[in-house]
């Protein structure tokens, strides 16, 4: 019994297709020109790792200055800078993007058969808005950055702090447009270009996924987009909506914004989700356990996501009546997150799993999105929320989920489909390596914040009792270890364009189109137009396809 | 490697995949014309989609001042002119026909129809603008544009005023009357919103005239003129609502 599926092709005659998406053309107009989802996933791919290195360079500043109690190293107002910084780095140009705009991008049109996104120009389009969004959040940071947190809230934002809110505000504005195209030009595609016998239900869940996280971008982003208008009118000329003394009211500002802003949590986590359903089935060589439930369960939170937004202000002022109700709301989401997890952990029972990197990184996830996920049943509930909230409790609760649940799995993503992008292997050993360093340091830098928070130690201050030293010393030390987690991919990744073993088409031997085409793929993806003709993860049409070749060629 | 009857592998030929059976407008990625018309028109749809969340950020701000100022936001509205609403109501709503009967002779293949129905509405597209530019004109002098110009006046004294008088406008508390600057906030924010997108239609009009004009959509390839069409609709539903709301607040039996 061999401990592992990989297959790759014999290495002395195996070479890399001279004709692919890569290759077809040249020179850098080639690239910032084209209409090829493929090629503008690997724009995104640069870009967001680009931006990921900023964000995690902040999250160390902000770690070195907790290492103490006192403010030392750095003055109190640049402290909440740097958080800030981080926070809008982290959300608009890294998380919501992550998954989507890279590996959906790329494999949306591959895994059901199609040759592009519906619309191109959009696609790039939306990469343009992208990187003006970021140039804006360089500009702010270079003339001086922001520190109204990443929540914008106001008043605060609108008449106490004399820093650059209205050029952060203007790139979250155009960056959510990139990611309302990226969306728009999901569910156009997977509504109207899906390959002969595709059929909805015979979909990778990874489109369902997407699917569901299109619609939260096509229906929430224009409500930031409309409260970030009103905030800048607001700051510029006092139009008074959100100012109490000429009668308006703070928190409408807040119900605009987490009316995007949490559902945006979930355009974060279910392309994530995605990811792991597709790890999961191939390492455990089993079709997933309860597709049907899994699917809907991505719309279930969809669309229970719209209705619980008023969490985030349990301790702002809203009537007790609305705190009820929204209580009872956000515990309907653990439903269909329960689901997906137990579903595929059905999927690995008697499944013959293997322990390539990706499913380790899964593994990482469906771990540490667990107890993201539960913690934030503390949260929900209101009773508890006005002990935690505003400590570093939510802090850790929303790092297991967003870092530990949406790196991971973007990790595990990128581990597994990088043979499918670039045609060669990354390293088996030292990435497994990595996987279990991310996760050692994860735990070591979040969870003793769950011990903080519980205890009382508030969010977003640059100092801190002494008493609460050794957990933070603790935390910091676990940020080392997690940056080396994170920077490791990046090396071997980048030596492995070069030096890594020819991928062959199907490494994993999985079932998705996307895997039933050379690597790395032709620009028009596949040469003829494929017909669906079995259903998703099947892995007994698989081998019959394989015992066929080899009657056939051997 | 895997080899099913679906898959094929190996380089494509050097003119990758022919254009000869197609007609020049359909892109490469779609298998049919059809499929493409079908998905840029869902692809509209799903924008104009985006487009009510955006305005229904505002729709819902206005909601609640409404119902926390009512006074105020009758008082308020009474300094809108109805007739010019009602004028630039027919103006868009007749637009739309325009616009409406352009698609329609897009598709019948009638260049100079189209052409005339496209500079039509481009033209009514101008009225309104004409028209919300002199109804700005007016709130500027009367000093209604919120901000540190902001006069109260109308509202505290209505007698002084020419248009709260013709209503019988009673005077309002200072603590309502200061709440009329929010809804001239969100009058002009609401139309001011509404005129952008009337300035980008127009100016896609424009566009569109100079291509038509050369016949480009009288070629059987309509999707262009149909999704704007949908565009204009859109902007005009839009107005029809902000009329009610902004227009007609008291206005009823």
């Amino acid at each position: 019994m061999s401990a592992t599926i990989i297959s790759l092709p014999d290495q002395s005659t195996a070479r890399i297709p001279k004709t692919n998406f890569i290759t077809k053309e040249n020179g850098l107009l080639s690239w910032l020109l084209t209409g090829d989802h493929k090629r503008i996933a690997i724009l995104y791919l640069i870009s967001i790792t680009f931006f990921f290195f900023i964000g995690g360079a902040l999250a160390g500043l902000i770690r070195l200055e907790l290492l103490t109690p006192q403010s030392d190293l750095m003055a109190t107002d640049t402290y909440n800078k740097v958080f800030t910084m981080h926070g809008v780095v982290m959300i608009f140009l890294f998380l919501v993007p992550s998954v989507p705009a890279t590996l959906g991008n790329f494999f949306i049109p591959m895994m059901i058969g199609a040759k592009d996104l519906a619309l191109p120009k959009i696609n790039l389009l939306s990469w343009y808005l992208y990187v003006v969004g970021g140039i804006l959040v360089i500009y702010t940071m270079a003339s001086g950055g922001v520190d109204t947190g990443w929540t914008f809230t106001t008043p605060l934002s609108t008449h106490y702090i004399n820093t650059n809110v209205m050029s952060t505000g203007m790139a979250v504005f155009i960056a959510g447009f990139s990611s309302i195209f990226t969306g728009l030009n999901f569910i156009v595609t997977l509504h109207k270009m899906r390959c002969p016998g595709m059929t909805w239900f015979r979909l990778p869940l990874f489109c369902w996924a997407h699917y569901a996280a299109s619609i939260l971008m096509v229906l929430g982003t224009p409500v930031l987009a409309i409260a970030i208008v009103l905030l800048a009118l607001e700051r510029t000329i006092g139009i008074g909506v959100f100012d109490p003394t000429k009668g308006g009211d703070p928190l409408l500002f807040q119900h605009l914004f987490w009316f995007y802003s949490h559902p945006a949590v979930y355009i974060m986590i279910l392309p994530g989700m995605g990811v792991i359903s597709e790890t999961v089935s191939t390492f455990s060589r089993k079709r997933v356990f309860g597709y049907t439930a899994v699917a809907f369960s991505s719309v279930a939170i969809a669309v229970f996501g719209f209705f619980v937004w008023a969490h985030h202000m349990f301790i702002m002022g809203i009537s007790n009546y609305a705190m009820l109700v929204f209580s009872l709301l956000t515990m309907l989401v653990a439903v269909p997150s329960a689901i997906k997890i137990f579903n595929w952990t059905f999927t690995l029972y008697k499944g013959s799993i293997t322990f390539e990197t990706p499913m380790l990184y899964s593994f990482g996830f469906m771990g540490l999105f667990t107890i993201g996920g539960m913690t934030g049943v503390f949260l929900g509930s209101s009773g508890t929320d006005i002990h935690l909230t505003e400590t570093y409790f939510i802090v850790a609760h929303f790092h297991f989920v967003m870092v530990g649940g949406m790196l991971m799995a973007f990790l595990a993503g990128i581990h597994f489909w990088w043979p499918k992008m670039t045609g060669r292997m990354y390293p088996e050993k030292i990435s497994q390596l990595a996987a279990v360093v991310t996760f050692i340091g994860f735990n070591l830098t979040f969870f003793p914040q769950f011990i903080l928070g519980t205890l009382g130690m508030p969010r977003r201050y640059a100092a801190y009792p002494p008493e609460f030293q050794i957990l933070n010393v603790f935390s910091t030390a676990g940020a080392t270890v997690l940056g080396v987690g994170y920077l490791m991919p990046v090396l071997y990744l980048v030596w492995s364009l070069k030096y890594g073993a020819i991928a062959g088409d199907n490494p994993w031997q999985a079932t998705g189109l996307e895997w039933q085409t050379q690597s790395p793929p032709l620009t028009e993806n596949f040469l003829v137009t494929p017909i669906m003709d079995h259903e998703a993860y099947d892995y007994e049409w698989l081998e019959k396809q394989q015992a066929k070749e080899v009657a056939s060629v051997g | 490697m895997s080899d099913s009857p679906a898959i094929v592998h190996g380089a494509p030929t050097e003119a990758g995949h022919s254009h000869g059976e197609h007609p020049a407008y359909q892109r490469h990625h779609f298998e049919t014309v059809e499929q493409q018309a079908d998905a840029t028109n869902f692809a509209m749809w799903l924008f104009l989609l985006t487009e009510v969340m955006f305005f229904g950020g505002l729709f819902c701000a206005y909601l609640i001042y409404r119902n926390w100022y009512y006074p105020a936001f009758v008082s308020a509205s009474h300094q809108l002119d109805v007739r010019w609403g009602t004028a630039n109501t027919f103006a868009l709503i007749f637009s739309s026909f325009t616009m409406a009967m352009g698609v329609w002779c897009a598709e019948m293949k009638k260049k100079g129809g189209l052409v005339l129905c496209l500079s039509l509405t481009f033209l009514l597209g101008m009225v309104f603008l004409g028209i919300k530019t002199i109804e700005y004109h007016e709130k500027w002098e009367k000093h209604h544009i919120p901000g540190i110009r902001y006069s109260m006046q109308s509202f505290l004294n209505p007698a002084s005023d020419e248009a709260a008088a013709a209503y019988g406008d009673k005077p309002l508390p200072l603590d309502m009357a200061r709440h009329t600057e929010i809804y001239f906030f969100l009058y002009f924010a609401m139309t001011g919103m509404h005129a952008l997108h009337m300035i980008i239609g127009i100016a896609i009009l424009g566009y569109m005239i100079i291509r038509a004009r050369a016949g480009a959509y009288t070629t059987g390839h309509v999707t262009f003129v149909e999704n704007f069409g949908l565009y204009w609709h859109f902007v005009d539903i839009i107005w029809i609502y902000l009329f009610a709301l902004l227009y007609l607040i008291s206005r009823h039996p």
